[in-house]
């Protein structure tokens, strides 16, 4: 029977020979996101790069060691590397591995788009990282592109182009997504019957489809406004800067929680394995999921507050912020109650997944502190907003990849990694973390901005612990990258097809490595075998 | 194989196609990038590699959908891949409404917002006392001379010519591909040809009107990309239309074409549907400009 799948040609089992077929004229869902996932990784560590360079022109106070023209490039290419580079491909990469095998599809819905996502990434990259090899240097008016700082020098043509093919990739891969969720899951696969992963996927691709054509039509404003003569944010052609401000962060805000919400998934899987329970409140969660998507599209003067709105607006923008808290609470309660009465073990994506619940809840309030309006005219632009998205970002996003990459390696690769060397990683980072972003919250209500490649002899020591945090970070990530490499190619551990002793889950029921072709037919979904199949109690 | 829909998966075989398309892509966009900064009467490569990337793309396209075709012809193509199809081209329209809902947003921020603080409204800006004395804002040429004067004092175009007789010849063009549609369901082979082409007839009619406004905009009335936020968001909208409605004419030809060498029956005619759809979404903007652009 399982022969019946109608491939186009005699492909039917094991991956093609050659590397270029292979690799580059790929159909797969697994090699494709293997390739997302090694692009992101590679994203990770230049981005991460640059952010040794920041810290390090601010390990002291005054001059040290670059041009501020080229700090400012760093700190925009910081930022867009991360984005766009490391946070959003590799969680669209986790999606291509898990949501075929965890729905029951053979693979996503369009395969060939998929490749395409995938393709266009590295391109858009060269594209943005060889303006830092030009003449005039690349891009440096922060990632948020504010005109008309942002449109001065050359590199600003470069950058939106390369934001546009971001943009189509993004688009085409959670059209992929969608499609694959709608229409492939397995008979039995009810839609409150799939993993919350598959859920927040779900929504999130909902939030790219919606966002990522705003943020291309603002940059084209950017565009033509540099090149075509139009005065769309020209205070003496009628427009106004500020109308940039809108139109990205209406892209801006949800933009945040595309970055948050396959974390949320992730989480929601890790936590039930390890604590041998199912999720509490999977409705709840959910829902929960679904109506932080919704209100992310009403806030996003949050932003602003320091423009000069008008103050109706100051105060719904404030108090509709505020409300994300609500359903943010949901989440965390449950969380906290899936682990409660558990029997918990503590390998290392567990331990990412505690320290994701508390570090991304600090987040989750200094966020809220900042949706004060009032108090935000005095955190606006300080270090204290970087020490918010950090949380919510490093600690939240980046540690629930890393939790998904111990998770899940298993499965990838059939072996287990190092659990010393994971817990090793897991504590550096997360000791090392705290002690490079908590100093910027005093910072940044001292007064500190951001941005700035100098600063008043006040903050030193701040600034002194929270570039040894950042050295410290960053060299505890190449630990990562140590333990990905020797589980991949070296560990002698071979994982059993369900890895982890309390995971439940279609992914688990197949053999580990996954086969290239998994689900030739469709599965037959056993609700006992689903993580969260007794959704009616 | 297409009755065999669920008990059965498909998945496409190895294609280069995708890795063609991103190599084009960015070939069009980095001579874009290059040729926009190109110092005037500077040579230099951007202008041919942004050239060479289209000839690119166009002949990305029609590989890529030239052995989709195929397949689709050869019946490798089950129940379950049409419906993954017709998402995928579902949320590419909502993905394209989204875009156009940006230009959109301008234009209502500018409108409601923008212009009138310049001329005072709101929390006091003294633009209309200092920067162009006395300017009471209006929303396109005002007369007196506020921001718009900035590319020269121009003149608006009235909703009740040109624009009018779009309008009427797009809503005509919805109803013709819906006679299409009908009668391909029918099987009236004649019919089909006939409303489909006489949609693509409409399209390009729509676009030789829609060039002679341009032009006349231009000449007559001085009214340019320049022209203010007036003009900004007036080409923009406008032109991101125009650019929609030439795919959609180009892609609407196309499938006449295939509708006369017979690729579709009653029940899949996929290709054709998509095209219908994106014929009604460029439909709906138009609608929705004629009235914020032009009319209100
Ligand atoms: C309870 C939830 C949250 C609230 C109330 C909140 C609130 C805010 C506010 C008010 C600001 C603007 C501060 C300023 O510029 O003065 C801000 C900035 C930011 N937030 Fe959040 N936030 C929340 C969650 C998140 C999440 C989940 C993420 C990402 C995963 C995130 C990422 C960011 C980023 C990147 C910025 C800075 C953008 C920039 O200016 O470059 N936030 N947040
Ligand atoms: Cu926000």
């Amino acid at each position: 029977m399982a022969h019946a799948a109608t491939h186009d040609h005699h492909d039917h089992h094991g991956a093609p020979k050659g590397f270029f077929q292979r690799w580059v004229m790929s159909t797969n869902h697994k090699d494709i996101g293997t390739l997302y996932l090694i692009f992101s990784l590679t994203m990770f560590f230049i981005g991460g790069a640059f952010a040794m360079v920041i810290r390090a022109e601010l390990f002291k106070p005054g001059m040290q060691l670059v041009q501020p023209y080229f700090f400012n490039e760093m700190t925009t290419m910081h930022a867009l590397v991360m984005i766009f580079g490391a946070i959003m491909p590799s969680f669209v990469g986790l999606a291509n591995w898990m949501i075929p095998l965890m729905v029951g599809a053979p693979d996503m819905a369009l395969p060939r788009m998929n490749n395409l996502s995938f393709w266009i990434m590295p391109f858009a990259f060269i594209l943005l990282l060889s303006t830092l090899f030009m003449p005039g240097g690349g891009p440096a008016g922060g990632w948020t592109m504010y005109p008309p700082l942002s449109l001065q020098g050359e590199s600003i043509a470069y950058t939106i182009f390369a934001v546009h093919l971001m943009g189509i990739s993004s688009i085409m891969g959670a059209i992929n997504i969608i499609a694959t969720i709608l229409n492939m899951r397995a008979p039995g696969m009810d839609l409150l019957k799939m993993p919350v992963f598959v859920w927040s996927w779900l929504i999130t691709a909902f939030l790219l489809i919606a966002v990522m054509p705003v943020l291309a039509g603002a940059v084209t404003m950017l565009l033509t406004d540099k090149y075509f003569h139009t005065n769309f944010f020209n205070a003496a052609g009628g427009g106004d800067p500020v109308l940039f401000q809108h139109i990205f962060w209406f892209f801006g805000h949800p933009e945040v929680y595309i970055m948050i919400l396959p974390a949320f998934g992730i989480i929601s899987e890790i936590i039930p394995t390890f604590a041998r329970k199912p999720i509490f409140g999977y409705r709840a969660m959910v829902f929960a999921i679904a109506s932080i998507a919704f209100l992310s599209f009403i806030v996003w003067a949050h932003h602003m507050f320091a423009v000069g709105l008008p103050m109706g607006a100051e105060i719904f923008f404030m108090y509709a912020t505020m409300l994300i808290a609500v359903p943010t609470g949901v989440k965390v309660f449950n969380w906290v109650s899936t682990m409660w009465g558990g029997s918990m073990t503590f390998e290392t994506p567990m331990l990412f997944s505690i320290a994701f619940v508390i570090l991304f809840t600090i987040g989750g309030f200094s966020g809220l502190m900042l949706a004060l309006a009032p108090a935000d005219f005095q955190y606006h632009d300080t270090y204290f907003v970087v020490a918010h998205f950090h949380y919510v970002l490093v600690t939240g996003a980046a540690f629930s990849i890393m939790a998904a990459a111990y998770y899940w390696i298993p499965k990838w690769s059939g072996n287990m990694y190092s659990e010393t060397w994971g817990k090793i990683h897991f504590w550096s980072s997360v000791i090392s973390v705290n002690v490079l972003f908590f100093p910027q919250h005093f910072l940044g209500l001292a007064g500190m901005p951001r941005r700035i490649p100098d600063y008043n002899v006040a903050f030193a020591n701040f600034n002194m612990i929270s570039s040894i945090g950042g050295f410290w970070f960053g060299a505890s990530q190449l630990i990562f990258l140590g333990v990905v490499i020797h589980c991949v190619f070296f560990s002698k551990k071979k994982a059993a097809d369900r890895s982890w002793e309390g995971a439940k889950g279609l992914e688990w029921t197949v053999p580990s490595p996954a086969p290239f072709h998994t689900f030739d037919v469709p599965p037959v979904i056993h609700d006992d075998e689903l993580a969260h199949g007794n959704t009616e109690h | 194989m297409g009755h065999q829909q669920q008990d059965v998966y498909f998945v496409p075989s190895k294609s280069y196609w995708p890795i063609v398309a991103a190599v084009s892509m960015f070939v069009t966009v980095f001579g874009a990038a290059h040729w926009l900064n190109a110092q005037p009467g500077e040579g230099g490569f951007g202008k041919p590699l942004f050239w060479v990337g289209i000839a690119m793309i166009l002949g990305m396209f029609f590989g890529w959908f030239r052995s989709v075709i195929n397949e689709s012809l050869a019946g490798n193509y089950n129940g379950q891949v049409d419906r993954s199809f017709r998402m995928g081209m579902m949320w590419f329209i909502f993905s394209e409404v989204m875009f156009f809902g940006a230009f959109f947003g301008a234009l209502f921020y500018a409108r409601l917002f923008a212009v009138p603080w310049l001329g005072g409204e709101g929390h006091g800006v003294l633009t209309h006392q200092f920067v162009w004395q006395g300017y009471e804002a209006a929303w396109g040429a005002s007369g007196g001379g506020g921001p718009e004067k900035i590319g020269g004092s121009f003149q608006t175009i009235p909703a009740w010519g040109l624009p009018l007789l779009n309008t009427l010849i797009l809503l005509s063009s919805g109803v013709t591909i819906t006679i299409a549609h009908h009668a391909l369901k029918a099987g009236h082979r004649k019919t089909l040809l006939i409303g489909l082409g006489a949609t693509v007839l409409l399209g390009c009619l729509f676009l030789w009107f829609q060039a002679h406004e341009y032009a006349e905009a231009y000449e007559h009335f001085n009214l340019t990309l320049g022209s203010g936020v007036y003009g900004a968001t007036f080409f923009m909208l406008t032109g991101f239309h125009g650019m929609h409605v030439t795919l959609g004419t180009i892609m609407l030809a196309i499938i006449w074409v295939r509708c006369a060498k017979g690729h579709f029956s009653k029940d899949d005619h996929f290709g054709f549907e998509a095209v219908a759809w994106y014929w009604h979404f460029v439909d709906v903007v138009w609608l929705a400009l004629f009235l914020f652009v032009y009319v209100l």
